[in-house]
């Protein structure tokens, strides 16, 4: 992140240019490719990828390499038959003999119909096979995201996802759709031509010869150049969606705030950054592809004037000639061709670079080898023995900010716990740790004695359920965000689960009910709405370990005094974690945690906690008593 | 474009050049045996060859930055035109379909401009030249030519038509995937505290398997209309090349010059083969652009007024008789809402879960208009103020925080890029945020999409100091507790009062600690006609001794509420 600033330049434009990258703030979040190694590595990758996306599609791609030779061979039929036309056939028509003439036409007439047809066949196989491939791509990159843990996705952001999963994919769309037949047909064009160049004449065919190396060192100087360009590009496009999807998730702010101005300056620059690597792109394209024109006009200018003497030596026929020329230039023809579809090829291969990259990222929460089951039923006892964390560390050079020092704790099944503290202190850190967003730097966080790093996903989730303080609710129904918690729900359980927590009422009234859409992040609903859903869905998930993140914060107090209710049947018999500054949940727990920086400072249940500091004599009273006289003082 | 047709027509003259002399060898020095004519013609041919590489090259780097500036300017203008567009329709919109508009759509476009405009140019104008040259060359060869164009045309119209309605489908879907994958990104947490990530998946994938069956309808389509054009040049090569010997035998066509011809016509072979995905690349962006100015064509609902007025005063904020329903439902939700707000006067809005008072305060900068009443500031409507007036007038803090992916002042100065130093500390100071500076990087940190390296409380406190930096005269504060811990809750309302103590604000309050924060409270409850509206004003203690309702709404368990009531007393 270090901008280097040239003093002799101007210094308005400097600061301009210096201020519009400052913005983001340090963090080494932007960093779009998650190996650092070189690009030798890259480009295995990427490779290793696409052999096996194609591995699977093997009997088609014979099958479709078999039609397009076919077909290219029946479209190169004509101008040779046309020769033979004019050196047999019109000889033979001046003699009155048609059958040479007409068998020729015949022939090219019924290899148009048959190439025709076949590349039909040839198109649609292809085509099959490339959305096959890019929907086998879809789905394995789509899964790998969400595999990967939670301090992935804060680090790579959604904006950057999105980019992986469309744009990028595009580009491998672009390439499938409707170059690859070119590529192909024009490669074998090439190919055949050639040999039959070779064929035709070989003397002539030496100079076609010297020629190709010129046309090599053209495409080596284009593949390296172009790559880094349409490698910037993948990198860059990113970064304009990025900064697109935050704008508009954050339109209220941005509007309200007056940031339009500001951010158009962010977004023109980004833009322009990306439209410098597509320039760089497309003027290297635009030295290639003449670069090819002129090696064939030299070509063939050379072959016009040898085969020209060679015509007048009597060593070679006109019609050879003429053959030979209309050749040549559909050999270089093609080769125009292969250019345009070379340059989607390497935008291609920039973002298989990418897709790879995210497809190698090992997860560094993953998911164990040898899962253990846990005891049937899973009876919710949680323990923390020794946990230490911090947060990934976002830069090399960030201090590890040490979250929890050194937690043990105990929590037996069925007990309510409420986990208090200032804000800050780490009181998410600990629900998070507890499902196994992260894992503990050091020590281990158990459930029912087992490892959670031992468990798999399916057998954790089953049993331990967060409702977070980010509470998200998708597009869809209120029922079908309901059922988040359970898929397999009835029309009932839902809304007897929205009843128990007191959401029956306002979904009710919506205009549609329970099948209202609630739009885009639920905004179709208030805040409080949003959360009685939340907790409707955790309540019909009826896991064995409940963690509630501030679940009723936004809930005015006849609902959460509802919520709290239900709350008391719900937690009767599981194992809860209850985080909240209002300390009305705490009425309802077995056992109070008073959390500070990290550490659990005091620890036992409510009402001795509060009848310690009224007894304690000389001792100051309990941080707990000194909270819950400070909420009490707080509710008039 | 007038260098584009002069670029192409000089690159189609010299194609037809190297036929041209082609047969002039064969019929000139070739039959002759004159050496140094042919060595002569080959320099000419040799020129040729290099003269349209010159032209290939102009063109193409003309064309890179006009097709990279068009790319730009119309990103550039997409955006400009989201941020301008009101919330509502951000609310309707999904901002999958915005992202495929802003990079596949407008790459389909720069795809048209970059590659096929120019083909197409260039074979319309190979397609008359070479037709004309043809039909002078041989008359009854080059009708046969130009006359099977026809039915090729109309059939490939036909089909195009259908083409184009898949192409759309196609786009549609893409924004529809686009949408699910943001989705399940914005909401990683939820999908992986529930374990769901199967459920996801299934709703992508199908969504991404209807995707792959359009896509196949279109290529099968394309391939379809394919096949016909390329049928069509060797048939006509077919008919060429019996009339021609035929012509020839007859002694009406010279060998050279049936040669010529048949080369000639292969140079129509590539732009008639081509025609086929040139077409549907230029339906592509025909359909793209169709999706762009959908929305570039929706014009902002919330608009600058015409006629502006000044309000002189020091900020007496009025609804009067105010009315709202949101785009779509019938019923209002707000009806006839009168509050009066003194300047420097602090009014809490208390009222029970989705009762509007969230709506209520997007009113007043205008996130949304009032559908009935007015909103005065200072005695002018706030339709009549200019937008950025109005905006930095009232600073609002949202329920949520929305924080950006930014550097932590980044995300304070988000309206005030002017702000100073002492501005943000003291804004830091109010919100009680001083643990900003101990982040990593101090103010510079980068605070994560969303803000979510930060915690809860830690994100309400920066978008409570955001709101209040600089002292702006209205406040405009949405539960902006309703994170914190009550020691920290104790030491913001201490701060914050004194910054009311001169702003006009307005306060959503679901506890009583945060209605304390203001002066007078109105509370909000359901109107007789449906809809909601205001039910009672006065002060917290006055309104605990008379109204049922209010004690209801903001007194704690019951056995709380007696201490409340106690309290009272
Ligand atoms: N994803 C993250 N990456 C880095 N640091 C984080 C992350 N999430 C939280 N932190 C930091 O860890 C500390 C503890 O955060 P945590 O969210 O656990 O607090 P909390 O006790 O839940 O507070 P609150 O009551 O405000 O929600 C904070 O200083 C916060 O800045
Ligand atoms: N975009 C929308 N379209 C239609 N109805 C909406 C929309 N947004 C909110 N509503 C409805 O309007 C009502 C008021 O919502 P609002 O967010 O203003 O409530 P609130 O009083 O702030 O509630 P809370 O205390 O939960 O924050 C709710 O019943 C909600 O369902
Ligand atoms: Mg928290
Ligand atoms: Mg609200």
């Amino acid at each position: 992140m270090t901008t280097t600033v040239d003093t002799t330049t101007d210094g308005t434009e400097d600061e301009l240019r210096q201020s519009l990258d400052d913005w983001r703030g340090v963090a080494a979040e932007d960093k779009d490719e998650l190996s650092s190694s070189g690009g030798i590595f890259l480009r295995a990758r990427s490779r290793r990828l696409l052999g096996e996306l194609l591995r699977p599609h093997k009997r088609g791609l014979l099958l479709a390499t078999v039609l397009i030779i076919v077909v290219t061979a029946f479209e190169m039929c004509a101008p040779y038959l046309v020769s033979i036309g004019i050196d047999d056939g019109i000889p033979a028509v001046r003699h009155g003999d048609w059958t040479t003439i007409a068998l020729v036409a015949a022939g090219i007439g019924g290899s148009a119909l048959v190439g025709s047809l076949l590349r039909l066949k040839f198109l649609t196989l292809a085509g099959r096979i490339g959305q096959d491939m890019l929907l086998e791509l879809r789905r394995r990159v789509f899964n790998q995201f969400q595999r990967l843990p939670i301090a992935f996705h804060e680090k790579y952001t959604s904006g950057r996802v999105i980019s992986r999963l469309t744009n990028d994919l595009d580009a491998l769309n672009d390439l499938i759709n409707s170059s690859l037949d070119g590529l192909v047909s024009a490669l074998l064009n090439v190919v055949v031509i050639g040999t039959l160049l070779a064929v035709l004449d070989p003397m002539l065919s030496i100079i076609v010869l010297v020629c190709l190396p010129a046309l090599f060192g053209l495409m080596a100087w284009y593949t390296k150049g172009s790559r880094i360009a349409y490698r910037l590009q993948r990198e860059t496009v990113a970064a304009v969606i990025v900064q697109f999807v935050e704008t508009l998730n954050g339109i209220r702010a941005v509007q309200s705030f007056r940031r339009e101005k500001r951010n158009r300056d962010i977004f023109s620059k980004l833009n322009q950054d990306n439209v410098n690597a597509n320039a760089k792109a497309m003027m290297m394209f635009g030295w290639f592809m003449p670069g090819i024109v002129a090696v064939g006009g030299v070509a063939t200018a050379a072959v016009l004037v040898f085969g020209g003497f060679q015509v007048m030596d009597h060593t070679l026929q006109i019609g050879v000639l003429t053959a030979y020329i209309l050749y040549l230039r559909k050999f270089f023809d093609p080769m125009q061709d292969l250019a345009v579809f070379y340059t989607s090829y390497q935008s291609a291969t920039a973002a298989l670079e990418k897709l790879s990259g995210v497809l190698e990222e090992e997860p560094a929460v993953p998911e164990p080898a040898e899962p253990k089951r846990p005891a049937e039923p899973v009876r919710g006892g949680v323990r923390f023995a020794d946990v230490r964390f911090a947060y990934p560390k976002r830069d090399k050079d960030e201090a590890a900010r040490v979250i929890l020092p050194d937690l043990d704790l105990d929590i037996p099944a069925g007990q309510t716990v409420a986990l208090v503290g200032a804000t800050g202190a780490g009181k998410s850190t600990l629900a998070r740790l507890m499902c196994r967003f992260y894992d503990p730097t050091a020590g281990a966080v158990r459930l029912d004695d087992v490892d959670l790093r031992d468990l798999s996903d399916r057998d954790l989730r089953r049993s331990v359920i967060m409702v977070t303080q980010e509470n998200f609710l998708f597009t869809g129904s209120v029922a079908d965000n309901i059922r988040f918690g359970k898929p397999d729900a009835t029309d009932e359980e839902v809304e007897r689960a929205a009843r128990a927590i007191g959401a029956h009422e306002f979904i009710e009234k919506l205009p549609q009910g329970y099948a209202t859409d609630v739009k885009k992040r639920g905004g179709r609903l208030s805040a409080g709405q949003r959360q009685l859903v939340a907790f409707a869905r955790a309540f019909l998930a009826d896991p064995a370990v409940l963690i509630l993140d501030e679940a009723t914060s936004s809930l005015d107090v006849p609902s959460e005094r509802l919520v709290q209710r239900a709350l008391r049947t719900i937690l009767a018999d599981r194992t809860a974690l209850i985080i909240a500054h209002r300390l009305s949940t705490v009425e309802i727990a077995d056992r109070v945690l008073v959390m500070e920086a990290g550490r659990i400072v005091e620890d036992g249940a409510p009402d001795a906690l509060i009848a310690d500091a009224q007894e304690g004599g000389g001792d100051a009273p309990s941080r707990f008593a000194a909270l819950h006289e400070a909420w009490r003082e707080s509710l008039v | 474009m007038t260098v584009m047709l002069f670029v192409a027509l000089g690159s189609t003259l010299i194609g037809v050049g190297v036929p041209l002399l082609t047969s002039s060898i064969i019929n000139g020095p070739l039959a002759s045996g004159d050496r140094a004519a042919l060595w002569l013609l080959g320099c000419y041919a040799l020129l040729f060859g290099l003269a349209e590489a010159v032209l290939i090259l102009t063109r193409r780097l003309t064309l890179a930055s006009s097709v990279l500036g068009i790319e730009r300017d119309l990103r550039d203008d997409l955006y400009e035109h989201l941020q301008r567009l009101d919330v509502g329709f951000h609310d309707s919109w999904q901002s999958g379909q915005l992202v495929s508009r802003m990079t596949s759509d407008i790459s389909a476009i720069r795809r048209f401009f970059g590659f096929a405009l120019i083909f197409l140019v260039v074979n319309a104008v190979t397609f008359l030249s070479v037709g004309i040259l043809l039909i002078v060359i041989d008359p009854l060869l080059g009708g046969i030519v130009v006359l099977f164009g026809i039915p090729l045309s109309l059939i490939v119209f036909r089909y195009e038509k259908v083409y184009r309605r898949n192409i759309r489908a196609v786009q549609d879907q893409q924004g529809e995937v686009a949408t699910d994958i943001e989705e399940s990104a914005l909401g990683i947490r939820a999908i992986k505290s529930f374990g769901r990530r199967d459920l996801f998946f299934a709703r992508y994938d199908a969504k991404a398997v209807t995707l792959r069956t359009l896509q196949l309808r279109q290529i099968r389509t394309l391939a379809q209309i394919w096949a016909l054009i390329i049928a069509q040049p060797q048939t006509v090569l077919a008919l060429i090349t019996l009339f021609g010997a035929a012509a020839v035998a007859a002694g009406r066509l010279s060998l050279g010059t049936l040669v010529a011809f048949v080369a000639l016509y292969q140079m129509l072979v590539w732009p008639i083969e081509s025609s086929g995905w040139l077409l549907a690349a230029s339906q592509e962006a025909n359909t793209a652009a169709e999706r762009i100015f959908e929305v570039l064509d929706v014009e902002p609902a919330i608009r600058e007024p015409e006629l502006t007025r000044q309000p002189r005063g020091a900020g007496r904020l009025v609804f009067e008789n105010v009315g709202f329903a949101y785009p779509g439902s019938d019923a209002p939700l707000l009806t006839g809402i009168d509050i009066a707000l003194e300047p420097g006067e602090t009014v809490a809005i208390v009222g029970p879960t989705g009762c509007g008072k969230t709506t209520l305060t997007a009113l007043v900068p205008r996130l949304y208009d009032v559908t009935e009443g007015r909103i005065l500031i200072d005695g002018v409507d706030v339709r009549e103020l200019p937008l950025a007036e109005l905006r930095s007038r009232v600073a609002c803090a949202f329920e949520d925080p929305t924080l950006f992916s930014a550097s932590v002042r980044e995300n304070l100065v988000l309206g005030r890029p002017e702000a100073d130093e002492a501005q943000v500390e003291e804004a830091l100071r109010v919100a009680q945020a001083s643990f900003a500076a101990d982040l990593p990087w101090g103010l510079d940190t980068r605070v994560g999409e969303q803000g979510m390296s930060l915690s809860g409380g830690q994100r309400q406190r920066l978008a409570l100091a955001r709101a209040v930096l600089g002292r702006p005269s209205m406040l405009v504060l949405d539960d902006p507790l309703s994170a914190l811990d009550i020691h920290t809750e104790g030491l913001v309302e201490q701060a914050l009062r004194s910054v009311l103590a001169d702003t006009t604000g307005l306060v959503v309050a679901h506890r009583p600690s945060t209605v304390l924060l203001a002066d007078r409270v109105v509370v909000l409850g359901p109107a007789e006609g449906g809809g909601t509206t205001v039910v009672a004003q006065g002060t917290h203690h006055g309104l605990l001794e008379t109204e049922a309702v209010y004690r209801d709404l903001l007194s704690q368990g019951s056995d709380l509420a007696e201490l409340a009531e106690e309290a009272v007393r």
